[in-house]
């Protein structure tokens, strides 16, 4: 055997997924009226990256002289980003059609920005954060002004792409300090090593730029301004696909970088608890005052991501596996959520109103049902996933002697409850006021159910998704 | 030998300007040109440092961040051209749809 296919075939899923998204450019440029054949190609070819992925989380291992690693955490949150594109790709055909913008590239820039999240998930070197996450951002930044024209998606993907290139600036100024306080850019080193350079101020600094950098890619206070402005202006399963799967992506690079020993340092620590806070606190807040869904989507997923950050600012073990399980179970509820309104969206940015959900609950009782289910799990509520996710966060804090943000945490869910809870009210006690029409097809209904049922399994047997988790790292 | 303090105070001299520039200008080229001013004296830094260090590493990372910065104009471009065909305008506090 010869020195290269064992690299290769350890990195098999990412090496799927590439030969996917490479054959889907090929369908476009050769086939006329080729978009049912990438939809489907894209599907498949996701499927069998999933099934690719699943054997390998028991392995541990680096691939390519230890720029890469393989395998465990890699392999989990290579599903997650999978599993996001999966859904986001079913969901938009639909919702492409109604806005009469299909287009096979849609499906290839999903695929491409998947490509990107996967190698930030195995980076173990800062050149391929960078790589990984400007492949990412790119295609999301096409992908949030993908209806051409309409002025709102447009602005949404200027705002997204002045403020995410503006980030990429920092993050790059904090990767260079650190190379240069180090002499190396490999992530072991740096985590192995942070004790010895702690007290140089160059190294410091270039850690200070790193987390402002990620923070604006997790949308966490106060690097949040871009998120509700262009989450409400991006198509609607585009947004939903930047809220879990580019999410997940940052924090698996923050959770790569912090969680093993950089946490140590206290006053990283106490930095990351205070973002934590704040985005908690702001995000569920101004969520309150949103008449927009999607805009109040936006705000609660800052907050989500202040949920987060609170199992990082904990710094052990029992924080980062409930960060790993949240953003498994989170990506189905916000996806499924942003699914169903995508369903009710109609032409030219409209029904996104808290009122236009008014008396669905009569009207189309499916929908309302589903929409209750996430809407509970996104608040926190048992039995669903989304309490488990943050029992696991805060019992971590509470062990890292970071009670108070602990509590902090808990009394913005009941303040998150609020807003939450009113879609659901206004769906079954509020009388329908104009016409509801939604518009689905039956394989993203299907798949709708099938995220409803997956955080109802998960909310009833957390502990076997824990299990696996406690084995990644 | 130019020592290695002066092409780091350069470097953050120039990656300040930008992000001065982002933060102050309102045309979105403008500002777009701005970051790319921030990305160039970053790569300022990574030569300097890599000659210093005598490490190439430094170096590559430059090759990537230029390929990364002209894929990054080619889109950003697009992005422009794309919402001044709707709205006539690249004034970016007249973006302003987007607000609750």
């Amino acid at each position: 055997m010869d020195l290269l296919t064992p690299h290769l075939l350890s990195i098999g899923p990412l090496l799927t997924l590439v030969a996917v998204a490479l054959l889907v450019l090929l369908l476009e440029s050769i086939i006329t009226k080729s978009e049912p054949v990438s939809f489907w190609t894209s599907v498949a070819g996701l499927l069998v990256s999933i099934g690719i992925a699943v054997p390998g989380i028991a392995v541990h291992g680096s691939a390519f002289g230890g720029m890469l690693r393989t395998g465990g955490s890699a392999n989990y949150f290579s599903i997650i980003f999978f599993i996001c594109a999966l859904l986001t790709i079913v969901f938009s055909r639909d919702y492409l059609k109604k806005r009469d913008s299909v287009f096979g590239e849609f499906y290839l820039l999903i695929l491409f920005a998947t490509v990107g999240m996967v190698l930030m998930a195995a980076a173990a070197d800062l050149i391929i954060v960078f790589l990984g996450i400007e492949l990412m951002s790119i295609c999301l930044y096409v992908l949030a002004g993908f209806i051409r024209g309409s002025v709102l998606s447009n602005e949404s993907s200027l705002k997204y792409f002045l403020l995410g290139a503006f980030a990429t600036g920092f993050l790059l100024y904090g990767i260079a300090l650190l190379y240069g306080s180090t002499g190396s850019t490999s992530i072991t080193f740096l985590t192995e090593h942070f004790e010895t350079y702690a007290s140089s101020r160059l190294f410091l600094a270039g850690i200070g730029l790193l987390i402002v950098g990620l923070a604006f890619k997790i949308g966490a206070v106060p690097f949040h301004m871009w998120v509700p402005d262009v989450y409400q202006g991006a198509p609607t399963p585009v947004s939903g696909f930047m809220a879990t799967g580019a999410k997940a992506a940052a924090f698996s690079i923050i959770i790569g970088l912090f969680a093993q020993r950089f946490v140590h340092g206290v006053q990283i620590g106490t930095l990351l608890a205070i973002l934590a806070a704040a985005s908690m606190i702001l995000g569920n807040v101004v969520a309150i005052a949103q008449t927009n869904v999607k805009r109040m989507l936006a705000y609660s997923s800052i907050a989500h991501a202040g949920y987060m950050l609170t199992g990082l600012a904990a710094g052990n073990a029992y924080g980062r596996d409930g960060i790993l399980f949240y953003l498994l179970a989170y990506a189905f509820m916000n996806l499924g959520a942003f699914g169903l309104i995508s369903f009710m969206e109609q032409e030219g940015e409209k029904h996104l109103t808290f009122d236009d959900y008014a008396g669905l609950g009569t009207t189309k009782p499916f929908l309302a049902v589903l929409m209750s289910v996430f809407m509970f799990s996104l608040a926190g509520i048992p039995p669903f996933a989304g309490f488990f996710g943050k029992y696991y966060i805060f019992v971590g804090a509470v062990q890292a002697d970071m009670t108070w943000l602990a509590i902090v945490g808990v009394l913005m869910s009941v303040v998150s409850v609020f807003y939450y809870l009113r879609l659901v009210m206004v769906m079954y006690f509020q009388d329908t006021l104009i016409g509801q029409t939604a518009s689905y097809s039956a394989s993203s209904a299907a798949f709708v159910v099938l995220a409803a049922l997956i955080l109802l399994g998960l909310g009833v047997f957390p502990s076997s998704l824990l299990a696996i988790i406690t084995t990644l790292y | 030998m130019i020592p290695l303090e002066y092409y780091l105070s350069l470097s953050a001299v120039l990656f300040a300007t930008g992000v001065i520039g982002v933060l102050t200008r309102r045309n979105a080229i403008i500002v777009f040109m701005s970051i790319e001013l921030m990305l160039n004296a970053v790569n300022l830094s990574l030569v300097a440092f890599s000659q210093y260090l005598g490490s190439t590493t430094g170096q590559v990372l430059v090759f990537f961040v230029m390929a990364v910065a002209a894929a990054e104009s080619a889109i950003g471009l697009a992005i422009i051209i794309a919402l001044f065909r709707n709205k006539q305008t690249l004034n970016i506090d007249e973006l302003n749809l987007l607000k609750w």
